[in-house]
């Protein structure tokens, strides 16, 4: 039973990292941080549900027309002289990026942080080419000396501290250097000065398209997407397919909900729009910029009433946030590179054929704070339930769930049979049950009462006192109904049938 | 005119002091209320773990139980926030239904919703001199919007103090079966919650919802905590009695 096996490996990997303090004890650290700042940036900012509503438009407006502005996207960019490639998948991104080191004989790439070329996996593709590939952005650095995946989609060693850290950087270093934040970052800085002017090939993300100029927009705090986008010859920049938006008012917009959503920032340090390769009267930028637009599951979902707004998503890392299970568990948990609440729907939903990362929506308390914190208000919370019905259909599910299932069915159509599960329930609890507790750790019970104490059904259910309670109450003088009362609740009777006609 | 019981199957079952409560409340202001017998389950725990076949043939008995009635009540932001959350999605794709799905929910009410925005009333007269921490359940916050309600009737209950609970909407970690299949994450979560609830120090820990309380309440009582927790319609029907003792 592979779905028995899926599940868990994904409770494995749960279990990993609730036995990981560290990795609790900093994930809740900064994620909390990130929160009150999103708060406080939102309140300065005010009218938030309004900038909500707006980005929610702009981005529904995008992706119902993607197939229009990408191609206004393109002509704009190729009359800037950009090179545009089209990947529809994973596999198709690394060898087009392979095609083009190779004309130029690259040996070493910078990158700046990208989501997207995470998902394809292109460092491993290049270092297996023997193209040496090194990360700029802070995080991404020390993730990929420690040779691991992003955690978080703008915070990727969040499961991190500064002592793992000094030792990842003494190891680089051949010598011991202190756990100290500024002596890091400096190393750091140095090392990286040495790539970035060294480098044949710039590798960037992209985080808005602007579709009437051709022109692509990074968001970056530590200034390395502009190094990255100007030292070496060739830039290359990947970007999913539905990262367009339509105009630079459209950004507008969109600059002032990523950033607060993001961290609480009011806008990031750097904002670098780049519009084409260097022109002849311009003195930095690439000779050559080659961009990279990836499908690679995407298209798939345009046109799919329930998870066509997932391409809604602006990688903001919000969800994450305000997510209480990834709060305990972290971003490796989830299993691929994007996790959270967004992670959770999109590695399903991209990697269709994957069965092992369908059970990742049931990791969901469905509490509905990552569409609360969404800047964009996609429904993440409904698209897990989405992806359990799909799980359903396609009998992907455990045999003991679905017999419970299929029982709850025959229960819960009729109250006759509901109510001979409650008297079987009060009898059956007779063996078990202490001063209306349950405590024993036996059968399907046992998950509940490893963390809890369990209740017990009541001796008479509400159905079966409520003849006699409803006689008392008949009895007993009530007092008289309120006129007021009275009147207001046909008042709001007769306004329901004024909205139906 | 019909003003009927939704009593929800958790209380039905384990918890019908609780829609006893609120029956009791409710007559005091003359409303007289019926249990429509037919009902059952509102068909969440089937809908949220995929199993929308069973959901619907829950929420058609649901649907069925209150046809006739003008008003309906529950007490649980959770079951009314199904109803008007994902009642529509059950049934997009037959308009007969959807005309029934909208009837209901237009009519269903959550307690807190119904004191305070179809009776007008914020001051039950209630006396309860205890310190009390309010944890606001995600789907009667989130799905439902239930904000204010339950702050506005706890202020005026005499005698009781209400301490802010820190993170307070942050999930308990029930999420239905969620809270057995991923057993030790939703363990993790109760945790969590619990700790913040005892940081209040409160003696009460009151909430809309007995599926968040049960969770909590048996996080609390399996760690020896002694706390008390309540629904709401519990501890205003409490605190009525008392002021008139």
């Amino acid at each position: 039973m592979s779905e028995q096996r899926d599940m868990d490996d994904l409770k494995e990997r749960v279990r990993v990292a609730l036995n990981n303090d560290f990795l609790r004890n900093a994930v809740k650290f900064t994620t909390e941080k990130l929160r009150k700042g999103k708060q406080a940036a939102t309140d300065e900012l005010g009218n938030w549900e309004e900038w909500r509503e707006r980005g929610k438009q702009i981005r529904l407006q995008t992706i119902a027309h993607l197939d229009y502005y990408l191609s206004l996207f393109v002509d704009n960019l190729r009359a800037a002289g950009g090179k545009v490639h089209f990947a529809s998948t994973a596999e198709e991104a690394v060898q087009i990026s392979l095609k083009i080191m190779k004309a130029k004989q690259a040996k070493s790439v910078v990158k700046s942080k990208s989501m997207v070329s995470e998902e394809v996996q292109i460092n491993q593709a290049l270092e297996e080419a023997g193209i040496e590939v090194v990360e700029t952005d802070l995080g991404e650095y020390i993730i990929q000396l420690a040779n691991e995946t992003p955690s978080h989609i703008i915070i990727p060693a969040i499961h991190r501290n500064r002592n793992q850290v000094a030792e990842l950087f003494s190891e680089v270093a051949g010598e011991k250097l202190p756990a100290d934040t500024t002596v890091l970052a400096g190393f750091a800085r140095s090392k990286l000065r040495e790539k970035f002017l060294q480098a044949d090939i710039g590798i960037t993300g992209c985080n808005f398209a602007i579709a009437e100029s051709g022109s692509m927009v990074l968001f970056s705090n530590e200034g390395n997407a502009r190094m990255v986008s100007t030292l070496p010859k060739t830039q290359i920049t990947m970007m999913g397919m539905e990262r367009i938006i339509p105009s630079w008012e459209d950004l507008e917009v969109m600059a002032t909900l990523l950033p607060r959503a993001a961290t609480g920032q009011k806008l990031t340090v750097y904002m670098s729009a780049i519009h084409g390769p260097k022109r002849n009267d311009e003195v930095d930028g690439p000779e050559e910029l080659h961009v990279i637009i990836i499908d690679n599951g995407r298209s798939h979902q345009l046109g799919d009433p329930d998870f066509q707004e997932v391409l809604h998503c602006i990688r903001c890392g919000a969800c994450l946030n305000a997510c209480p299970v990834y709060r305990h568990i972290g971003g490796h948990a989830y299993g691929w590179v994007y996790s959270g609440p967004i992670g959770a729907v999109l590695t399903p939903v991209l990697n269709p054929d994957k069965g092992e990362w369908r059970e990742v929506a049931n990791a969901s308390s469905l509490c509905g704070a990552c569409y609360e914190a969404c800047p964009v208000k996609i429904p993440l919370h409904d698209m897990l339930v989405y992806i359990r019905r799909r799980n359903v259909e396609e009998k992907r599910t455990d045999v003991i769930e679905k017999l419970g299932m299929s029982a709850f069915g025959k229960i819960a159509s009729n109250h006759k049979r509901f109510r001979l599960a409650v008297k079987a329930g009060q009898l059956g609890q007779k063996f078990i049950a202490r001063k209306g507790k349950i405590t024993a750790k036996v059968g399907p019970l046992k998950n509940w009462t490893t963390y809890r104490v369990a209740p017990t059904f009541a001796q008479r259910s509400f159905r079966e006192s409520w003849r006699q309670l409803d006689q008392e109450l008949k009895q007993e003088m009530s007092l008289p109904q309120n006129q007021e009362i009275r009147q207001r609740m046909q008042e709001i009777i007769a306004k329901r049938g004024e909205k139906s006609e | 005119m019909n003003i009927s019981i939704l009593v929800t199957c958790l209380c039905d079952a384990i918890y019908p002091h609780v829609a006893e409560s609120m029956v009791r409340i409710l007559h005091r202001y003359g409303i007289p209320l019926d249990f429509p017998e037919m009902q059952t389950c509102c068909g969440q725990p089937a809908f949220n773990s995929g199993y929308w076949e069973e959901a619907r043939v829950a929420a058609m008995t649901t649907i069925a139980s209150f046809e006739d009635s003008d008003f309906v009540i529950a007490p649980s932001g959770s079951c009314v926030g199904m109803i008007r959350h994902h009642y529509p999605t059950l049934f997009k794709e037959d308009q007969e239904m959807l005309r029934k799905v909208n009837a209901l929910m237009e009519k269903t009410y959550e307690f807190t919703q119904f004191l305070v925005h179809v009776l007008g009333i914020t001051d039950l007269g209630a006396t309860f001199p205890y310190n009390v921490t309010y944890h606001p359940s995600c789907h009667g916050n989130r799905l439902l919007g239930v904000k204010d309600e339950p702050y506005q009737l706890l202020s005026h209950v005499k005698g009781c103090k209400l301490i802010p609970l820190p993170f307070a909407t942050d999930c308990c970690g029930f999420g239905g079966t969620f809270s057995v299949k991923l057993s030790d994450l939703s363990g993790a979560m109760v945790q969590e919650k619990v700790e913040h609830v005892m940081e209040t120090e409160a003696e009460v820990l009151v909430g809309l919802d007995m599926a968040c309380l049960m969770n909590i309440g048996g996080r609390l009582s399996h760690e020896g905590k002694n706390i008390r927790v309540m629904h709401l319609a519990e501890l205003l029907y409490e605190g009525v009695k008392r002021a008139n003792e």
